[in-house]
């Protein structure tokens, strides 16, 4: 175990470089001079020329890398060409939009997900299974975008039942401590705030949850079906357990392993999503802030606001890998 | 439950018996997955709906009096009529115009974007599982990097690169699928390498070259088959988010995606402009996807529960 954690980690450190280099790359690949691009048609020679000494834009490649990977080091992000500030002292309250609102998503996707797979899996061929998988197919093919857009109509301008935009109210806002606006309001004890940061998370949760909601579904499904026929479940059968035990108790454990790849695997699909569904809901987390930093053409933050979602995903990937074999201890490396 | 007891207990299955019937009358294995994905009704019904938006792109001028960029300024945001079957947008262009020349973009950037990402990602992933070593060491290595960006981030990325257009979006769609290929072809040649017909291949002096195309690829074929239409859901997808944020078609393309993001401020006053184009995206990624399922099915009965 522990040298396989080891492994793991070591296996780590040409992915994240190969991420910097990808990330690097993308100030240094653009056609003709970066310096111009980011400043448009009409910049001024002089206001290339100082845009490019404080980027570092004329020493070599190499040289630029090597200072590009000391700066991340020492936890320098980078300065945003927009607000003037580093870009590590603003990242955090985006940071934390994005985690809040994937989180939430990612509870919506499994427990809807593995409870639909399982009572489809117990009721093979019932109307249950039939319409959960009818949706769980309509919920892989359905745009993000579209979804949260629709749910946008209906719900709140046509229902009014949720808010449409943002993370608080803004004529009252909540006050951030940690930036976990849940977590905040519950530190301060106020339960109207907290109600308040729910509301505003329940739209773009589902519309973000809905395609690992539905991945999840299918898998938990399939892989309950197998488990349910092996020998282990009979022998607990003959003993007498009733089929919620059997179900939640025995087969959910072993039926858990693929579904907990899939759940790595769509955390990805999650974090990618949240620039989507975080534009439409006016959601200030990091896929808005990028979004945000391409339209005003800054560099900077496209570049680590991409690291850092990369970074975060490969981090959830390996607490993924080293949980396999704390579920299943049968797992071996 | 391990390899050799489901062999024994399938072979007690009645229905195994029946499979062995129709193993026998099926000439080859490519008739054989013919017939079991016409019997399966949702693989058709995928087929039903890709062949459809085909057709309309394709007849798209036959069906519509309207150009997709022809707009009539009076006629702003109309309800769907007899003269504007899907409504009229904004600038009073013809929705269902606009929806048909809009599935010619979709699919054909699906197309080439998939296809890009076939030829490389089958060809990367044969040299690597066929060499090993540290050709393989660095290929997948590659793949891993590729693969630790959520796609569609990588796509934005490599799109903020290039500059936003149609074109790069599909150059960026195809980039982010070759490591999926790849890896596909990688384990499956991998495990093929091993086995002995290769190994009587090479002892007959056959060069690597005719053991990896006339050997080891037509055997890898079935996933990379499934892969491929899965594929063409998710570039469509994919091309129709990076056109939503502005990085794809630009305008006056009638892009899907880029049609709901010009539409969005309209959400309460003219649904019509939005309903059309999002539910064409998900029909065409659903056609894919049923097709796709139904084709894992019919290639590897394995997967099938």
């Amino acid at each position: 175990m522990l040298s396989y954690t080891i492994r793991r980690l070591l296996m780590l450190i040409p992915v994240l470089l190969g991420m910097t280099l990808i990330t690097f790359s993308i100030v240094h690949l653009i056609p003709g001079s970066p310096a111009q691009t980011i400043l448009g048609q009409n910049a001024t020679e002089a206001a290339i020329k100082s845009l490019e000494e404080s980027m570092g834009l004329n020493e070599s490649y190499f040289k630029q890398y090597f200072l590009y990977i000391k700066g991340l080091l020492q936890g320098d992000l980078g300065t945003s060409l927009k607000s003037k500030a580093p870009i590590v002292k603003e990242i955090w309250p985006y940071i934390a939009g994005t985690f809040e609102l994937t989180f939430f998503a990612m509870v919506f996707a499994v427990f809807v997900g593995v409870n639909a797979g399982i009572i489809s899996a117990w009721k093979q061929n019932s109307w249950f299974d039939f319409l959960a998988m009818f949706v769980a197919l309509i919920g892989v093919s359905i745009p993000v975008f579209w979804l949260a857009l629709m749910e946008q109509w209906i719900f709140a301008q046509e229902l009014g039942w949720f808010p449409a935009h943002g993370r608080q109210n803004n004529r009252d806002p909540i006050e951030a401590i940690t930036y976990f606006y849940v977590i905040d309001t519950f530190i301060k004890m106020d339960f109207t705030q907290m109600v308040t940061a729910l509301k505003h998370l329940v739209l773009p949760s589902i519309a973000l949850g809905t395609i690992p909601m539905a991945i999840i579904a299918r898998m938990t499904r399939s892989t309950m079906l197998e488990v349910m026929q092996s020998d282990y479940i009979r022998t607990v059968r003959a003993k007498g357990s009733g089929q919620f035990l059997i179900i939640y108790k025995h087969a959910l454990k072993n039926a858990m392993i693929p579904v907990l790849t899939v759940i790595g695997l769509q955390t990805g699909v999650l974090l990618g999503g949240a620039i989507l569904t975080e534009t439409i809901f006016s959601w200030p987390g990091i896929g808005r802030y990028i979004f945000d930093a391409i339209n005003y053409r800054d560099y900077p933050v496209i570049q680590s606001g991409i690291l850092v979602i990369a970074f975060i995903f490969v981090m959830i990937n390996l607490i993924v890998d080293l949980l396999y074999t704390y579920i299943d201890p049968r797992i071996k490396y | 439950m391990n390899n050799e007891e489901r062999q024994e207990s399938q072979l007690s299955s009645p229905a195994l018996a029946l499979q062995m019937e129709e193993e026998i009358r099926a000439t080859s294995p490519w008739k054989d997955t013919v017939r079991q994905l016409r019997k399966n009704k949702f693989a058709l019904i995928g087929f039903i709906i890709i062949i459809t938006f085909i057709l309309v792109g394709l007849f798209a001028p036959l069906l519509t009096p309207y150009g997709y960029e022809q707009q009539v300024l009076q006629d702003r945001l109309k309800p769907p009529s007899a003269e504007h079957w899907l409504g009229t947008d904004d600038v009073g262009r013809d929705i269902f115009t606009r929806i048909a020349y809009g599935a010619r973009i979709s699919l054909q950037v699906g197309f080439f974007a998939v296809t890009g990402a076939l030829i490389f990602g089958t060809l990367f992933g044969l040299i690597a599982g066929y060499f090993g070593r540290w050709v393989d060491m660095i290929i997948s290595r590659i793949f891993d990097i590729m693969l630790a960006f959520p796609s569609i981030l990588l796509a934005i990325a490599i799109v903020a690169i290039l500059g936003a257009s149609l074109q790069n979006a599909l150059i960026a769609i195809a980039i982010i699928n070759i490591p999926i290929f790849g890896r596909l072809v990688r384990s499956k040649v991998i495990s093929l390498r091993e086995e002995e017909f290769i190994l009587a291949a090479r002892a007959q002096g056959m060069k690597n070259g005719r053991i990896i195309f006339h050997h080891i690829l037509p055997n890898s074929l079935a996933p990379i088959i499934v892969q491929t239409t899965l594929g063409f859901g998710t570039a469509i997808l994919d091309a129709a988010a990076l056109g939503f944020l502005g990085l794809g078609a630009q305008p006056p393309l009638p892009e899907w995606g880029k049609m709901l993001a010009d539409s969005r401020d309209f959400i309460q006053l003219a649904p019509w402009t939005l309903i059309a184009p999002g539910l064409c995206i998900m029909l065409v990624v659903l056609g894919f996807n049923l097709i796709g399922d139904g084709l894992r099915d019919a290639l590897d009965p394995r997967m099938k529960n």
